[in-house]
């Protein structure tokens, strides 16, 4: 079915980081073809995608989903969430599911739904490696089945192609897994017959929601689509797209703000012109969609190890004078004693972060010789098992007590401990560990839709 | 001679996915934006020397309808990776805010 204007709501930033109740419904009232939310980003780093939990807090993921599906059941017009759960693994999306179909038996709510999956198959990408459809971005080495093994979790960034295989199937709830952000507005809109630079820019401005507006908040944004331009506008009444607002959106988390790498195409914005229409709406026109090659990206998270962390704080001038050294004294204390504990140093390492002096910017500080008058110490042991690392940071904060110093005044255990116990064991934690693209056979192939009726 | 926390309206870093860290520079107008483009002192550069990466491996763009300035780079450690400080890519930008304008 081809329309000559898709109008489309996106909910908020993050399913579950809020919005309110009001710009929905101000959404609702302005029949829109959908509504959908983002629920995920890289951005919180590995441990989510690694342990499987949400980054999101389950109450308000479904405070969220609650609102979302009941006005879009009301509303007759389907719902879609990308990236459930924060990282859109398998237990990310069944989190979301399993929360869906409280609500759905809570509210007596019927639908038909469509569950995306995109965790991939260890095997399978094996196949793919070897018959060289695989290919590393940036300084990434190519991928090995090493890497592939050592994987806690692999996902796929889908695009709007699962999603729009749902739609045809009459699917009114879509609940997915990793998706590249803008990928379920893109699908509606080409649903009904919008062309891909204009789809694709949607989703772009989609995604954020408000971020697009002003002043920042979680709130809703409406986005209309017609064959010549998006249209963006705030439905908060008292919030406002401006064309600097949505320039500004394009510059969000990407490389670059015009040349926007997607599966299958790049939407170049560089020709965009970006007008106000009303005090608060704002076209877009003059996007570009440039057909690739189709590839999916990859992500992957793998256990690197086990932390334990204590912190402390001095403020003691003699000690802030001589702090590189005395850190340098206390690791190669530390080295010995765990030493005779039978650990060996390939086991462990640990790591200092000194706040007041580089703790935020490490190498890259530009500032080698301003101190503070206080110094946070952030001691961390990250080893093959929780047990050696909770052994190591006990013998960490104990030698940072109790190392001697030149001059050192205070003889006493001369460090500043907040919390007692001191030492906290953080359990697993992983790394980022694939930067790779994959050529699929088609963009539905590496993503299983399941269909049920609610 | 002005600084660029003096007249930029925001000056930020974040991630660009996992592996990347991008820094936007921004101005309140088109003449302001015009101004400091004229000095030529926001470049490829000055992004290279201030975070100590090879120029050729700067993604370094002039966005007008923003009136701001995007660069991209590679992260100094993964997000999250052990011994990360930043996970979000959130704290930057400060090597930018003494950078010197000539206007």
């Amino acid at each position: 079915m081809k329309h000559d204007e898709v109008r489309m709501v996106s909910a908020s930033g993050i399913l579950g980081y809020g919005f309110p109740e009001s710009s929905l419904k101000a959404g609702l009232a302005r029949k829109p073809h959908m509504i959908g939310v983002d629920g995920g980003s890289s951005d919180p780093g590995p441990h989510y995608l690694g342990s499987g939990k949400p980054f999101t807090n389950r109450l308000s993921i479904k405070r969220d989903l609650s609102l979302l599906v009941r006005g879009a059941i009301a509303s007759k017009i389907p719902m879609m969430i990308g990236t459930c759960g924060g990282a859109g693994g398998e237990p990310h999306l069944q989190l979301c599911n399993e929360l869906l179909q409280e609500i759905a038996r809570e509210h007596d709510l019927h639908f038909k739904l469509a569950l995306i999956h995109s965790e991939q198959s260890k095997p399978w990408l094996k196949q793919r490696v070897k018959s060289n459809r695989v290919h590393a971005l940036g300084t990434a080495a190519p991928l090995t089945e090493a890497v592939i093994d050592r994987a806690e979790r692999i996902v796929g960034m889908m695009g709007p192609e699962p999603y729009r295989a749902a739609l045809d199937a009459g699917a009114q709830v879509i609940l997915a897994g990793r998706s590249t952000d803008p990928a379920p507005w893109a699908a509606l809109a080409m649903h009904y017959g919008m062309p891909p630079a204009q789809s694709w820019f949607s989703g772009k401005m989609l995604e954020c929601a408000c971020n697009a507006a002003l002043p920042k908040k979680h709130d809703c944004l409406m986005g209309t689509v017609t064959r010549d331009y998006v249209e963006v506008e705030p439905l908060n009444p008292d919030m406002r797209c401006t064309p600097l607002s949505v320039a500004v959106q394009c510059l969000h988390e990407n490389a670059s703000p015009i040349i926007h790498k997607e599966p299958g195409g790049i939407l170049d914005t560089s020709a965009c012109e970006i007008m106000a229409h009303t005090e608060r709406a704002v076209r877009v026109s003059g996007m570009q969609w440039l057909p690739q090659p189709y590839t999916i990206k990859l992500e992957g998270a793998e256990k690197v190890g086990y932390s334990a962390i204590t912190f402390a704080g001095t403020r003691d001038p003699g000690l802030i004078g001589q702090i590189d050294d005395f850190v340098r004294t206390v690791r190669e204390s530390v080295a010995t004693k765990v030493a005779a504990f039978n650990i060996s140093p390939e086991d462990y390492q640990f790591v200092v972060r000194l706040y007041g002096k580089n703790g935020v910017m490490d190498e890259w500080e530009p500032s080698k010789s301003e101190t503070s008058h206080e110094l946070g110490i952030l001691a961390e042991a990250v080893a093959k098992t929780q047990d050696i690392a909770n052994a190591v940071i006990s013998v960490m904060r104990v030698t940072l007590l109790h190392t001697d110093f030149p001059g050192r005044l205070c003889k006493e255990g001369n460090m500043g401990f907040p919390f007692s116990p001191s030492d906290i064991e953080r359990g697993p934690v992983y790394e980022f560990s694939l930067r790779h693209v994959v050529e699929p056979d088609d963009p539905c192939q590496m993503f299983p839709i399941e269909y049920s009726t609610v | 001679m002005p600084k660029l926390k003096d007249i930029a309206k925001a000056c930020k870093s974040k991630n660009a996915g996992p592996y990347e860290l991008t820094l936007d520079i921004m101005f309140e107008d088109a003449a302001t934006f015009d101004k400091v483009r004229k000095t030529g002192v926001i470049c490829p550069e000055l992004i290279a020397k201030l975070y100590r990466v090879p120029v050729a491996s700067v993604v370094f763009t002039e966005f007008p309808p923003a009136h701001a300035y995007k660069a991209t780079i590679e992260r100094r450690i993964v997000s999250g990776a052990v011994g990360d400080t930043d996970v979000y890519g959130a704290q930057q930008h400060a090597p930018l805010l003494d950078v010197e304008i000539p206007i």
